[in-house]
């Protein structure tokens, strides 16, 4: 069987987690940054799961009925609850801005300042 | 070359590519097409990691649900168009900058790890969807009754925020 060292699952989300970093920075649209915030939650999801196969893999080969690594996977799945009700809010208020100020460009939000 | 490995190879750089487009391309409804090709590949590496429930979970929520509410949101504000303007040059190279810098500064201090996954014959049925609901419901009980609360919350939050103002009886 192949050995791919969790290494390699850090960089890819370390990656996707900095691509998505440059994205909130540089697009106006309100849109785009909240689905470049989703892109980072999946390179943290990514993360989570390749840790807990690591850590299944170094508890399996002592013991072949350990369940070790089954409450990451959990994690992720709740993760993935609170991001599916998170992103509904997120919208409605994305909506309601739109409905105000007929934009959804984030550089007309600067009137709390003023 | 193991297939596993080149399946890891290919979905790194479908990710990867489709991330950098959804980033970089100026149309709003691409952007949304691009990410749910990122949420397939995050999908196949699940599968490549025995995570068989949450790859279907992440196929279903994420790359379904959710990606069809943004595409929704969208037709409906009617974005499909290059209309955005651009921040200007100076604070794009400096977002792209920092972006590196904190890639360069996270891979400088995450290379040491040595752990390595898929190794062995026959491992690995934590991710199945057996031994994950038996957690679930006898473990983690109280969370998952109390997540249920979080949806109706948010979906009376969400239909508060959406609804017209000046349709509201009390306006």
């Amino acid at each position: 069987m192949p050995i791919i060292p969790v290494n390699y699952y850090i960089f890819l989300a370390v990656a996707l987690f900095a691509i998505g970093i440059v994205g909130v920075l540089t697009r106006r649209n309100a849109i785009i940054i909240f689905m470049c915030i989703e892109l980072m939650l999946n390179a943290v999801n990514i993360l989570l799961v390749a840790f807990s196969k690591m850590h299944h893999v170094a508890a399996y080969a002592l013991d072949k009925t350990t369940t070790v690594g089954t409450e990451a996977q959990l994690f992720v799945f709740f993760i993935m609850v609170v991001a599916a009700a998170e992103v509904t809010v997120g919208l409605a208020i994305i909506v309601m801005l739109y409905r105000n100020i007929h934009s959804v460009d984030i550089n007309f939000l600067n009137r709390l300042k003023h | 070359m193991h297939i596993t490995e080149i399946l890891f190879w290919m979905l790194t750089a479908l990710a990867l590519f489709s991330a950098l487009m959804v980033v970089s391309s100026d149309n709003p409804v691409h952007s949304v097409l691009w990410l749910i090709l990122v949420f397939i590949a995050i999908t196949g590496h699940y599968i490549l990691m025995n995570a068989q429930f949450l790859a279907i979970v992440n196929m279903i929520v994420y790359a379904g649900a959710i990606m069809v509410l943004f595409l929704f949101v969208i037709m409906f504000m009617n974005l499909n168009k290059e209309s955005e303007p651009q921040k200007s040059v100076w604070l794009r190279l400096a977002a792209v900058v920092s972006g590196g810098s904190l890639l360069l500064i996270l891979v400088a201090a995450l290379k040491d790890n040595t752990g390595y996954i898929n190794s062995m014959k026959g491992e690995g049925s934590i991710g199945l969807i057996k031994n994950l609901g038996k957690t679930l419901f006898t473990e983690y009980v109280v969370p998952f009754e109390i997540s249920s609360i979080l949806f109706l919350s948010a979906m009376v939050g969400a239909v508060v925020l959406g609804k017209k103002e000046n349709s509201s009886p009390a306006a």
